[in-house]
């Protein structure tokens, strides 16, 4: 297969602005133009926008307001893991020989409508995500005797990243009794627990290797990716592990043949404090059983091997940009152009992207 | 609105099952996902145990097992704190937007 890399990236702040769907899809963008060295619209054979918004036939609109004749232009929606599966659709076009440079522009507004999933009847009344959330977080303590400290650290060490990431929408430092004492949504759950939807817009840029050379000097591989969807209906799902997550990964491991211990940078879908516990256990980052202490020990140690733009939590979570900024950070890493995000020496990251109470999830490996 | 809508609004929980393979079919769907037959509708066992719940308010919302391929989020009536595996009985269905569920507790 040929090799596929990342050529160029751009993303606006992340906010909780009533923006245009269209203007925030155009602004990455912009930025892309102007942060990739000899790129022109004419080089671009494909435009997917990935979104949740109503709003109709974007990657039409985004060419046409940036000046693309693409000979592929679709939109990609996928709930929370839109923005991965967007990328995953680009490098298949690559892959394929349809499409040699492809620009993935993903964006939502802050009253989005990925949040809840009408269709699933399945969650009867309760179909907001703080429902699930809930569910998993109970039953993560219940059988891992998982603490409200160890579930607070998670977003003290994810806020505190964000502090350090230009985009996000939070720059809060919270201690985790603030954490621990934030306004309670359900015995479960605290409102500094959850992640918020907020409008804010990422892009990339995918080349093949033979044309990657024109646009960068550093281009970032996608070496794995895995896929994997169980259901669409949350009352079916495993609460003791994540397990879309599970194969998915197994899936992007043997693709880029690595395995866990040789990542050193993962940007992770942490909607609910819980969830980056789960998460790690899932992708085999840490040990079942261990994934608090593990989380804990990187929070001490000042380690920001996860999360380092600070995840869903510190970040912000427009939706079908998510899966695309996770992809920019874990590209910035491995380029050693960071900041003081930077995690020292990356030579491999993932990224892991989940919808719907993680009814399905995507992997991406991701290799300099 | 759909049969299994306004059977909810009338207090009846009705699922789809398999006219050849018996499979619940569930959230009900005109054709099974096993084998693609039609299905047909059919009254819900009104008996669940519960997986996992957590509380809002003086609210307990519930996983609940009816069978092996039929889970529901439900409220839990009363002030009981619910047990992992605790029996419970279809209290009341209904439909406002989303379906509703609510069960009692069972004594074990």
């Amino acid at each position: 297969m040929k090799k596929i890399g990342i050529a160029g990236y751009g993303s606006t702040k992340f906010s909780k602005n009533e923006i245009p769907i269209e203007e925030l899809l155009l602004e990455s963008t912009k930025q892309v133009f102007d942060s990739t060295d000899n790129l022109s619209q004419d080089l671009i054979d494909g435009v997917i926008v990935s979104t949740n918004d109503n709003s109709k036939y974007l990657s039409a609109i985004l060419s046409e307001l940036s000046g693309i004749k693409p000979k592929i232009s679709h939109t990609v929606e996928h709930l929370c893991s839109s923005g991965s599966n967007a990328v995953i659709s680009a490098f298949s076009y690559i892959a394929s020989g349809l499409a040699d440079v492809v620009l993935v522009a993903g964006g939502d507004t802050i009253g989005n409508p990925g949040q809840v999933l009408e269709w699933d009847k399945t969650r009867g009344e309760f179909n907001h995500p703080i429902y699930w959330g809930s569910l998993f977080t109970k039953h993560h303590k219940r059988k891992f005797n998982t603490t409200e400290e160890e579930l607070a650290i998670v977003s003290a060490k994810n806020h505190k990243h964000a502090i350090d990431n230009p985009n996000s929408y939070s720059h809060n430092a919270y201690t985790i009794s603030q954490i621990m004492n934030s306004k309670p949504i359900t015995d479960d759950l605290r409102i500094l627990d959850c992640s918020f939807p907020c409008s804010g817009s990422s892009s990339l840029l995918l080349a093949s290797e033979d044309t990657i050379k024109k646009f960068t000097d550093t281009p970032i591989w996608i070496s794995g990716i895995g896929q994997k969807t169980d259901s669409a209906s949350f009352a079916k799902n495993n609460l003791s592990e994540l397990s879309t997550t599970v194969m998915a990964s197994n899936d992007a491991y043997s693709m880029a043949n690595t395995n866990p211990n040789e990542i050193d940078v993962a940007e992770i879908h942490d909607a609910f404090s819980v969830c980056e516990l789960m998460a790690v256990e899932s992708l085999g980052l840490s040990k079942k059983t261990e994934s608090a202490q593990f989380i804990r020990n990187l929070f001490n140690t000042e380690n920001r091997k996860i999360n380092p733009r600070g995840g869903l939590i510190g970040a912000g979570h427009p939706l079908g940009a998510t899966g695309i900024s996770q992809i920019i950070e874990i590209t910035q890493q491995l380029q050693n152009n960071a900041k003081k995000r930077q995690v020292s020496n990356a030579k491999k990251g993932l990224i892991h992207n989940m919808s719907a109470a993680a009814t399905s999830s995507s992997v991406i490996i991701l290799e300099s | 609105m759909n049969k299994f809508e306004t059977e909810l609004l009338n207090g009846n929980f009705v699922i789809s099952n398999c006219i050849n393979c018996n499979q619940v079919v569930w959230p009900p769907s005109n054709y099974c996902n096993i084998c693609h037959n039609e299905t047909k509708w059919c009254d819900s066992k009104q008996i669940g145990k519960i997986i996992e719940f957590s509380k809002k308010n003086n609210q307990y919302f519930c996983l609940i097992e009816i069978e092996q391929n039929l889970r529901v989020l439900g409220e839990v009536l009363g002030e009981t704190t619910p047990k992992i595996n605790q029996k419970v009985q279809l209290k009341k269905c209904s439909y406002n937007k989303t379906p509703q569920f609510m069960f009692e507790l069972l004594p074990n």
